[in-house]
């Protein structure tokens, strides 16, 4: 699904990574994991063909993008949603979007028509994320959860098949974010989504990530992956796996750091 | 601000009182009070007065709606891009502060006598700070947003038309609203030279050549509502327009 084939990335003449190579199959479940700074977010902004690889290759689904993929989604820890559109607006918003464009292949699926059915679907997508008695609030009036279900749900409504987050929970206060967690998790199994995660936090690498790329401080080379295959179930924090996962990646994560 | 009905009303009326009972005390010409003021502008309105609100009406909204369409998007392509900015933000810069009030002479000498020359110094002046204001708040908006909206698969026409517009609407009334001040009080100085139409002009005669102090009141008044009846006006479209910011 994602492939980084000797992948260089600079910030000016900072480099974030040299000739790094990373594969992600179809249907996985990845959390990257690093303290900030280290480049996760850059990774995931080139996933999403937001930035440009200045050498190198990221192939998704067997091309290489210069525009973000319409199957895609992408959904950041805040600020994503339009401050002046109420949730259903929000959430409706890629498919307007299409609609804006038609089937031109590049802003939107060719193979697929103009999105007519609009408001049945943001309807469906507003129910399953439970937050369809807030469909005409302002994101100003939301919790942080909320506003992060309604990212979720203007994600889903179109139907993607790679599914990118960049520290999507970590505003959120505990409860929230493992319920969150869950449900994300639960929608990309049901629809076959494979999924990247970017973390700061070690449980929550744990509790997602079913293998957990590791990054340090930049300039990164290698693909450090940690291979953590476990069931996707909140009782899975209990488990003594995974304080054994949390103890392991915090010592690779210290590791790095001494190295 | 506060702009509740009630409250304004009542401030009108302290207002009112205030300026009945400075006339009563000071018993002077030059002071009316305000009932025989507020007489003069009701019979006049029909007759000469309500021709100079029109003229005076129609030169500030025209040069308001004429800075509005070309510095609004002027000000997004600015705020979007840092390289465009870079480029023309020094001579914004440098024409901002230029007193353009003083140009009023030397414009009628360019555009004559008529309306345009009025509307083209109040548009001057209009034009930059709609520019500035629309600029600034297209660049205050968030990347991650921008990033979040791309990812949805927005060019720069989605962007536009999704983020941009409505971003920047509360700013364009804004300037708007600023705008109202600014072009009244540039339209009587503007309505000095070379006219006979427009409130600056009625007020101007009335006051400083016919010597009735009542009507130049009166011609002060309507001023005042004609600014107020915009404000209004401005007002309504907001709460229509950006109803995020209600409440």
């Amino acid at each position: 699904m994602i492939r980084c084939e000797a992948l260089s990335f600079a910030y000016g003449n900072r480099p974030v990574f040299e000739r790094f190579s990373w594969e992600v199959r179809r249907g996985e479940v990845w959390a990257i994991l690093g303290p900030s700074g280290c480049g996760k977010s850059t990774l995931l902004l080139l996933a999403a063909a937001l930035l440009r690889p200045q050498r190198g290759a990221v192939w998704i689904d067997g091309r290489r993008w210069t525009h973000p993929r319409p199957r895609t989604g992408l959904i950041l820890q805040e600020y994503g949603l339009l401050p002046w559109a109420t949730v259903a607006e929000n959430v409706a918003l890629g498919l307007r979007i299409r609609r804006f464009y038609g089937p031109d292949g590049r802003h939107a699926p060719r193979d697929r028509p103009r999105p007519a059915d609009i408001e049945r679907r943001v309807a469906y997508w507003l129910e399953r994320l439970e937050i369809a008695h807030l469909a005409d609030a302002y994101p100003a009036h939301l919790s942080g959860g909320q506003r992060q279900r309604a990212a979720i749900a203007r994600t889903f409504v179109l139907d993607p098949d790679l599914l990118l987050m960049d520290e999507p929970f970590s505003a959120l206060d505990a409860p929230t974010r493992e319920a969150l967690q869950t449900l994300t998790l639960d929608l990309c199994a049901e629809r076959g989504v494979t999924v990247v995660l970017v973390t700061h936090t070690i449980e929550e690498a744990a509790f997602v990530g079913q293998r957990i790329l590791l990054l340090g401080e930049p300039p990164n080379r290698e693909a450090q992956i940690v291979d953590n295959p476990h069931p996707p179930v909140a009782a899975y924090r209990r488990h003594p796996d995974y304080q054994r996962m949390v103890v392991r990646l915090r010592s690779a994560l210290e590791e790095r750091r001494a190295a | 601000m506060r702009r509740e009905p009630r409250a304004m009303g009542r401030a009108a009326l302290v207002l009112l009182a205030l300026w009945e009972g400075a006339a009563l005390l000071l018993r002077l010409p030059l002071l009316p009070p305000p009932h025989l003021v507020l007489q003069v502008l009701v019979r006049e309105l029909p007759r000469s007065l309500g021709g100079h609100v029109l003229a005076s009406l129609y030169r500030v909204v025209a040069s308001i709606a004429l800075a509005v369409l070309t510095a609004s998007p002027l000000g997004l392509v600015l705020g979007q891009s840092r390289r465009l900015d870079r480029l023309f933000s020094p001579f914004v810069y440098l024409l901002y502060p230029v007193p353009k009030v003083v140009f009023v002479p030397i414009v009628l000498l360019f555009l004559g006598v008529g309306d345009a020359a009025k509307i083209a110094v109040i548009y001057a002046i209009l034009f930059f700070q709609v520019l500035v204001l629309v600029r600034d708040s297209a660049a205050a908006i968030r990347p991650e947003l921008i990033l979040s909206v791309r990812s949805l698969g927005a060019g720069r026409r989605a962007l536009f038309r999704f983020v941009y517009l409505p971003a920047s609407l509360p700013a364009i009334l804004t300037a708007v609203r600023q705008s109202i001040g600014t072009a009244i009080a540039v339209l009587y100085i503007a309505e000095l030279f070379a006219t006979q139409r427009g409130l600056g002009y009625y007020i101007y005669l009335q006051g400083s050549t016919l010597f009735d102090y009542p009507a130049m009141y009166a011609g002060i008044v309507a001023m005042s509502l004609l600014g107020l009846g915009l404000y209004f006006a401005v007002d309504a479209l907001e709460s229509r327009l950006c109803r995020w910011l209600n409440d």
